[in-house]
């Protein structure tokens, strides 16, 4: 019982993480960037959805499922804007720079919305209430399952398979293939790589707004850093599922919110971080290029 | 044939500036300091900024001249922070004198952080591009809560470690003996060290690293390096053991940013390892690129500048760290796209000759 | 002799028409039924090619026959699947590139590899890499081992130089170097690992014909001061058939012919597969 329930806490942790693992791993594909304000998105999501929730809900008198919606895809269309806008004021007139001064600048811009976020909602923590609330009680109240966990789970798979299907079938989605591969080519195959880099960006970001409302609702203390540690985490799962692929980044996302919650749970709540790094690590040595990654010698 | 001698040595005479211009910046700010110039506030900086300096320094040897991006240096400089605390907490009684007891501990920490950075070393550089960078971002990730764990306390029996991993334990399980200390306390990190750290260790501490930084460069362990750096491939073709090269650049990178840091940790009566967390990486790392990738007289610039900087804006209170952040993607901007660079030398004509003379 | 009494295609040669050819001699290079396979893709098989210690040979091909790949099997880049590799007498099996260097082998690559941000003396300082050592330490100390090395390497980097009359860029970055002079300083840089066999991949390519006859001249000369052996990728029939004293045609990953020049010229299979029926180039 015990087992199962840290089993499902990881889960959902895990679920959160392959949600912005999968934008990571877009916009890493396509973009070659260690986009490190991604994990700020996702604070400005859970930011934006709780200033609306509070707003839409008690205000409106709309009952609280439909206000939540009403947050939530309020929250995505700021992320989706925010993300679009990054990335052609801060990271496309550097597309033809080294990748150190990208980096730098995403630094920058990681800066730019933490230290925005403490001067709009200031530095005490918000309480964020969750989008879903109650929990599924099973076996005579042995095992709660929290309809939250159930709901990031869902979304997240629906996400996987939405955005397996959108970068094989469609025409976008193929063009983000193409992109990814050789933008040069690319482009001389009549493809707009601006686009197709903006598109990447805006899909990524609505799903950091997306990862946020569920991180939120999961665990609810939301401040302008709430972002960073799952934004690396993400990042670490991506790399750890093999960046670039899609299914690689949920596997990552899941294992390694897994792995965090049995490390808490059985070995030592202090080193949960340690533990999942430790794994990336010996993963990265045994396979360079992820779990399912392809790792492309250099051509001699 | 001294001249001749000179131009072998490949130095060019930006070396010999940086040796003039380090050690002219140290009698000036010598001077002010005795003339009772610098504010408290100042004088708080001088050690820090120092320490940053040397990290840059270090750092810059990493990214800027072996070429690979390493996200965890603060980690390394954590090791020599917390192993230069408690040697010299150790040591206070058998080595009363404290200049003696600064060199011994930075000592320590030099060889600690070396010694971290051979055995991380031995996983990440086989790694390539972002794989290694994630992975040194772990590395310093699991120095810090690795360190977070340790209980160390001192007494007449010698050192008393504990590994508190299920956080569980407290100083008290140390079992110190009558007048004993508690040197490093967990989570609280390093308490009631007594600071020995002076500015004048620190001045001697740049030389030093700028003198190995810089001859390194210069000879052919460098070149070796540099070549692996350029072209990977063609190094091995020509004989080079990639492996061993970037493990001794790397190594020496450890070892300068421990020394950073027993500077660093002597330098506060109290300090915990989440200050060497991601975010110090970070910084350190804006230093390096903002100072130019291998360029040495650079990082030193960048570090003092930017360093001192947020200080100085601390009227500004909230608003210094978003300006911190706009100034930062403007000059990446700026340095990056000629576009963007031209706009600002129409809309600032005055600046023109000034950037033109720090361009290179 | 040996190589071509292997060969079932070509008549033994004629060795009067190649005065310098020393086969008798141990050969540098011999490899026995190598060959590679990529995920099932024989992209080399069954490569028998032996050089004397002295000569200068070719290996031609039309694109994609796996010329590239067989110099990446010498150097090690890529491990063969198949077969041996004996440097100067020596198995190779199991050695790394850095190794190989080691024994004698340098080359230069097809699209260009120099140390751009490094100065042209420089770059052919780590090519000096194994030949003048002193210890990182005595670098950073700038101990009497270190003066002494430096001012060594530094005068060997320039006689080196001299081979193609580069000293004056000597301070020049590599990377700003006209095309030619990049694929000059290359050798330069391979020359001096001190190979015993230098291995040239497409020397000739973008070049003029002034710079090939140049070149050619070039290349002969450094096997005759240096007594080396030179193995060379190339599609300037001129050059090719100028200088080869033995030449290896691949095609499809397989050697169709091997033999003198005018032997490959005379060979209809050649003709027919690589050159098409036409003749040849020029």
């Amino acid at each position: 019982m015990e087992f199962l329930s840290y089993l499902i806490s990881g889960l959902n942790l895990g679920s959160v993480y392959a949600i912005i693992a999968l934008g990571y791993t877009m916009v890493y594909g396509i973009a070659k960037m260690l986009n490190f304000a991604h994990g700020d998105v996702i604070m400005v999501g859970g930011f934006i959805s709780y200033y609306a929730l509070d707003a839409v809900f008690k205000k409106s008198g709309l009952p609280f499922w439909f206000s939540a919606i009403i947050a939530v895809v309020l929250a995505m269309i700021v992320c989706t804007v925010l993300g679009v806008l990054i990335e052609g004021l801060a990271y496309r007139p550097l597309r033809a720079a080294p990748s150190l001064a990208v980096l730098i600048t995403a630094i920058g811009v990681s800066y730019f919305l933490q230290n925005s976020a403490l001067l709009i909602c200031g530095a005490q923590f918000k309480t964020y209430q969750s989008i879903i609330s109650g929990t599924l009680n099973l076996f005579g109240g042995g095992l709660s399952i929290p309809y939250v966990s159930m709901l990031t789970v869902v979304v997240c798979i629906v996400i996987m398979v939405g955005l397996t299907l959108f970068t094989s079938k469609t025409k976008m989605g193929k063009a983000m293939r193409a992109c990814s591969e050789d933008k040069g080519a690319a482009q001389l195959m009549g493809i707009n790589v601006n686009k197709t880099i903006s598109t990447t960006f805006a899909i990524g970001s609505a799903l950091a707004a997306i990862a946020g409302v569920l991180l939120c609702s999961s665990f609810p203390i939301l401040k302008p850093t709430t972002g960073s540690m799952p934004g690396i985490k993400a990042f670490t799962a991506a790399v750890f599922g093999g960046i670039g692929s899609i299914p690689g980044a949920f596997l990552g996302g899941l294992l390694l919110g897994i792995i965090e919650s049995f490390a808490k749970a059985y070995i030592s709540t202090q080193l949960a971080n340690t533990i999942v790094f430790a794994v990336l690590i010996i993963v990265l040595l045994v396979r360079p290029a992820g779990l399912l990654g392809k790792y492309v010698p250099e051509k001699v | 044939m001294s001249k001749k001698l000179k131009k072998l040595s490949g130095a060019p005479k930006r070396d010999y500036f940086s040796y003039l211009l380090v050690t002219a910046a140290f009698i000036l700010i010598t001077a002010l300091n005795g003339g009772g110039l610098l504010s408290k506030q100042m004088q708080g900086l001088l050690v820090p900024v120092c320490c940053y300096i040397i990290m840059a320094l270090s750092l810059n040897l990493t990214v800027g001249i072996m070429g690979e991006l390493s996200l965890g240096h603060a980690g390394f400089m954590s090791l020599g922070a917390f192993s230069g605390v408690v040697v010299s907490q150790s040591l206070i009684t058998a080595v009363p004198n404290d200049a003696l007891r600064l060199v011994i501990s930075i000592a320590v920490g030099a060889v600690v952080a070396a010694f971290a950075g051979f055995l991380i070393g031995l996983p990440v550089l086989r790694l390539r591009g972002d794989y290694l960078a994630i992975v040194t971002l772990a590395f310093g990730e699991i120095i810090m809560d690795v360190i977070n764990c340790l209980i160390v306390g001192h007494d007449a029996n010698g050192l008393h470690v504990i590994f508190n991993f299920r956080g569980d334990k407290t100083v008290a399980d140390l079992d110190l003996a009558e007048g004993g200390v508690a040197i490093i306390k967990g989570a609280q990190g390093a308490v009631g060290t007594k600071t020995i750290s002076t500015f004048t260790a620190g001045f001697i501490i740049i030389l030093i690293t700028l003198f190995i930084v810089l001859n390194f460069i210069r000879s052919r362990t460098g070149r070796a390096v540099i070549a692996i750096r350029d072209n990977r491939i063609a190094a091995e073709s020509v004989g080079v053991d990639v492996m061993k090269y970037k493990m001794i650049a790397f190594v020496i990178s450890t070892t300068l940013a421990g020394m950073a840091g027993a500077l660093y940790g002597l330098n506060f009566s109290m300090i915990s390892a989440d200050k060497f967390n991601f975010n110090t990486s970070i910084l350190v790392l804006v230093f390096v690129v903002l100072g130019g990738l291998g360029n040495m007289l650079g990082s030193i610039i960048a570090a003092t500048v930017l360093y001192i900087l947020p200080e100085a804006l601390r009227g500004l209170q909230d608003y210094r760290m978003l300006i911190y952040a706009i100034v930062l993607i403007l000059v990446m901007l700026a340095t990056n796209n000629p576009k963007v660079r031209n706009l600002f030398l129409r809309i600032i004509p005055k600046r023109k000759s000034a950037e033109g003379g720090t361009a290179k | 002799m040996r190589e071509f009494e292997k060969g079932k295609m070509v008549p033994m040669p004629s060795t009067a028409l190649i005065p310098e050819r020393d086969l008798g001699k141990m050969p540098v290079l011999e490899c026995i039924h190598v060959g590679i396979e990529f995920g099932g893709l024989k992209a080399v098989e069954d490569f028998n090619f032996t050089i004397g210690k002295t000569e200068i040979a070719g290996l031609i091909g039309p694109n994609g026959a796996g010329k590239t790949t067989v110099f990446n099997m010498l150097t090690r880049v890529y491990n063969p699947t198949h077969g041996t590799i004996m440097i100067d007498g020596q198995d190779t099996t199991g050695k790394s590139t850095v190794q190989l260097s080691k024994m004698g082998v340098a080359r230069t690559f097809q699209n260009i590899r120099l140390f751009t941000d490094m100065t042209v003396e420089d770059n052919v300082r780590v090519g000096l890499h194994n030949q003048m050592k002193y210890s990182t330490a005595s670098g950073i100390l700038r101990l009497p081992s270190f003066w002494k090395k430096e001012k060594q390497s530094h005068e060997k980097a320039m006689e080196l130089l001299s081979i193609f009359d580069m000293q004056d860029m000597a301070g020049t970055k590599a990377g700003s170097l006209p095309y030619g002079a990049q694929r000059r300083l290359e050798i330069v840089r391979a020359l001096a690992t001190e190979p015993k066999l230098l291995l040239l991949d497409e020397p000739a390519a973008g070049m003029n014909p002034n710079e090939t006859g140049e070149l050619m001249e070039n290349i002969v000369k450094i096997r005759d001061t240096f007594g080396i052996a030179v193995l060379l990728i190339e599609h300037d029939m001129k050059l090719v058939m100028g200088i080869c004293e033995g030449i290896c045609v691949l095609n499809f990953g397989k050697i169709i012919a091997k033999g003198t020049a005018e032997e490959i010229q005379r060979n209809p299979e050649v003709n027919k597969a690589y050159l098409g029926n036409n003749g040849m180039e020029e």
